[in-house]
């Protein structure tokens, strides 16, 4: 009994303190939102389209699909205009898919996410999770979410074992034709009015699985998507950012 | 040297040959090679179908001796749809053949289990015009159990928690089970299928998430193989930090493992703990190549990401805080009794069934075998440090968990030294291309156990057929073998022991 409550003296208080407080470092070679500088591009060149695994490249004029992007960086030191830099910024976020197409240095304002437009769920959020051809990753970083350095229920986030119990689902891979039905079913489940998050570039578009004839290009052909958070995977501070945009804690 | 070796070609881990010099055989000596060689305690590491001319499948097989560090090649032709089947004379192969069957549809004769593992449209067959319509997902004949009091109870795709899918079947009577059958291939994404013809942009991704917990063991694998196919030499300093790059990728997994059966027994300090400690080592990775999982750190030829003094030091800064909580979160465990009531003796493995089944990693040194590609193939950084092997000879659930315990202090205690010895020099040197013609197999021990990629390129040196076993394909049957006799409430603990990977299986 007494090596318990040592341990947990040892342990110490580790719950980060955002929002209220700055978030937690990330690795400075993170690499999160890029910056596009569309007017350094040289139309001529295309040594960035060449290079992306998943065409998450768009050019003339130059630009990021971020619902496609595995984030590998590979675009980046190609580039002879320096016209793709990838920066540190985690909030990557939309509600619209359209909106993940980055083609400016800054990010637009008022265009994260649709903040508060699901406030109905400002308080308590429950999500089932369905990973549908998901590698583990995507779901390893939301799982992260309820452990004590993050303390997702402190938001009143919690997951849940049945869509029945869920106020939406948050959806992991690209969307296996063999979890199809599955992840219908289970949409099905989920009680009105209910939202649906894609985690992950899989879930978005296929990420690198995009086109094969065994997957769906992720779920948005499937279901209606209010918050896509890109990434491979995104990090657990960009995840948490999205939920917390999408319910209105932060904007 | 044995009769049924001693004629069939052999070469190290993680080189490569000419497809020509490699043993050809009868399908007949085939089979009677593969039998005998597991029966004098050789693995099968990889066995799987190869198409050649005129619709014809070639069957391949890479046997691994690990007492003497050789892994074995041999191959054989088929002229029809159907063969004598391995597995009624070799269990471990029974895997196997029921994906060489799915894929190539090919009938072993005498298969004792046949039916889908993975629940795709075989290989080869356009997505229009097939034969036969696709299979439905989980709709075989799963083995049922009748009479008085029996029932079944099934669960997934969806599971409870954040987790990949997978169909689990359970034939009870009352709390205990008789039978379990586990039906997977939900998660298949058609990776292995689209590497052929490769390399290509694409193909370092398809590494990093075949398994995304383990992207480091894969594309691993991966270099190495290709390394081989076009004779490129790796630096120095790219060997050790990949070596470190593995070794992280361990210790996270084994902690998050930890603290996961701790939580599966009710045991709520050491779940918290590991489960943010895990995260701790996942921003060691992140430290070094921006992403926790350690994509875009190791790429053919080297790593993508070199570090400098002071990254070092961070690291081994860091290395002594884990060390430290680590030992604290999990020294609770083995020294509460409630806890360890309900590990001991629960999920039980026998010794000689392990090695029938051919088990691999923690689930094989569970079960007192000692079996580590570390040590008993080494390549890379482990051809200069050995570390040790541990063991536990129980094959429960304790044995399984307290055998991760041992593998990450020892790898901490080899991230230390390795970290601290860093060589200098290049981190990354130009791949060369792949050879034509040419065979090479790469085996590398991941945290789940022994991770096998096989490549034969074709006259233009692209990839002619890639090959990719997961630990997971080795041990998936374990777990439903572990349940039986066990109270289907154990069900949760006894999975979290194994912690297999579903994606990685379906590929």
């Amino acid at each position: 009994m007494l090596d318990i409550l040592w341990a947990r003296l040892q342990q110490k208080h580790r719950t980060i303190e955002f929002p209220d407080g700055p978030p937690p470092a990330l690795s400075d070679r993170y690499q999160g939102r890029p910056a596009v500088f569309a007017e350094k591009c040289d139309p001529a060149c295309s040594l960035c389209e060449q290079v992306c695994p998943t065409g998450a490249v768009l050019r003339n004029p130059l630009g990021i699909d971020l619902g496609k992007c595995l984030f590998c960086g590979a675009c980046a030191p190609l580039c002879p205009s320096r016209a793709i830099i990838f920066s540190n910024d985690y909030r990557v976020a939309e509600s619209s898919r359209e909106n993940l197409v980055v083609a400016a240095p800054e990010r637009p304002a008022g265009q994260i996410v649709a903040a508060g437009a699901k406030r109905l769920f400002a308080k308590s959020l429950k999500l089932r999770q369905v990973s549908a051809g998901g590698c583990n990753a995507c779901e390893a970083d939301t799982n992260v979410l309820g452990t004590v350095g993050w303390d997702l229920g402190r938001f009143g986030i919690q997951f849940v074992a049945s869509p029945r119990h869920a106020d939406g689902l948050l959806i992991t891979g690209p969307v296996s034709e063999n979890m199809r039905l599955a992840l219908l079913k289970t949409y099905r489940a989920v009680p009105e009015p209910k939202v649906v998050i894609l985690v992950g570039s899989c879930a978005i578009s296929g990420g690198p699985f995009i086109d094969h004839e065994e997957v769906h290009n992720g779920a948005g052909g499937l279901l209606p998507v209010d918050l896509h958070i890109p990434g491979c995977p995104p990090s657990p501070l960009a995840i948490l950012d999205g939920l917390l945009r999408l319910t209105g804690r932060i904007s | 040297m044995s009769v049924a070796t001693s004629n069939i070609f052999s070469m190290s881990n993680g080189q490569a040959a000419d497809i020509a010099n490699v043993t050809g055989m009868s399908l007949g000596d085939f089979r009677s090679s593969i039998i005998e060689a597991v029966k004098q305690g050789l693995r099968i590491s990889a066995l799987f179908g190869q198409p050649i001319e005129e619709g014809r499948l070639r069957l391949w097989a890479v046997l691994s001796h690990d007492a003497r560090s050789v892994v074995h090649l041999l191959h054989a032709d088929l002229d029809g749809d159907r063969y004598d089947s391995i597995t009624p004379d070799c269990p471990q192969a029974h895997w196997f053949e029921r994906e060489i069957f799915e894929q190539w549809k090919v009938k072993p004769c005498g298969h004792p289990w046949l039916k889908p593992i993975r629940f795709h449209a075989p290989y080869g067959q356009a997505s229009q015009g097939r034969a036969e319509p696709l299979p439905e997902i989980g709709v075989t004949d799963f083995f049922g159990i009748e009479g008085c009091e029996v029932h079944e109870v099934a669960v997934g795709p969806v599971h409870a928690g954040i987790i990949e899918p997978g169909h689990f079947r359970f034939q009870c009577h009352g709390e205990n089970v008789f039978h379990l059958e586990i039906s997977l291939g939900y998660q298949h994404r058609g990776v292995e299928r689209k590497l052929a013809g490769g390399p290509d942009r694409r193909t370092i991704h398809y590494m990093e998430t075949l398994s995304g917990d383990t992207s480091v063991g894969h594309s691993l694998a991966y270099s190495e193989l290709t390394e081989a196919l076009s004779a490129t030499s790796t630096p120095a300093k790219a060997q050790v930090l990949r070596g470190v790059a593995l070794e992280l990728e361990r210790i996270a997994n084994h902690t998050g493992d930890l603290g996961a059966l701790a939580g599966d027994v009710g045991y709520l300090p050491t779940l918290s703990y590991c489960g943010r400690i895990r995260g701790d080592v996942l921003n060691m990775s992140a430290l070094i190549c921006g992403n926790r999982f350690g994509r875009g750190l190791v790429r053919p030829g080297g790593i993508g990401f070199d570090i400098d003094g002071d990254r070092r030091d961070e690291l081994l800064r860091r290395l002594d805080l884990l060390e430290k909580d680590l030992s604290v979160a999990v020294g609770l465990l083995w020294n509460s009794s409630s806890v360890m009531a309900r590990f001991e003796g629960t999920g039980t493995i026998l010794r000689r069934d392990c090695l029938a089944m051919g088990l691999v990693g923690p689930a094989a040194r569970a079960c007192g075998v000692e079996q580590d590609i570390r040590r008993d193939m080494p390549h890379s950084i482990f051809q200069l440090y050995q570390i040790p092997v541990s063991t536990c000879p129980t094959g429960d659930v304790f044995a399984r968990g307290y055998v991760r315990w041992l593998e990450i202090q020892r790898s901490v205690a080899f991230l230390r030294e390795q970290l601290r010895g860093l060589p200098g020099g290049a981190a990354q040197l130009s791949p060369r291309p792949l050879q034509p013609g040419r065979i090479a197999v790469s085996l590398v021990e991941g945290w789940r156990g022994e991770i096998c990629h096989v490549a034969l390129t074709d006259s233009q040196g692209k990839f002619a057929r890639y090959k990719v076993v997961d630990p997971s394909f080795h041990n998936w049957f374990a777990l439903a073998y572990a349940l039986r006799g066990q109270q289907i409430s154990d069900f949760p603990l006894c999975n979290k022991s194994f912690n297999l990977s579903y994606c990685g299986h379906d590929l």
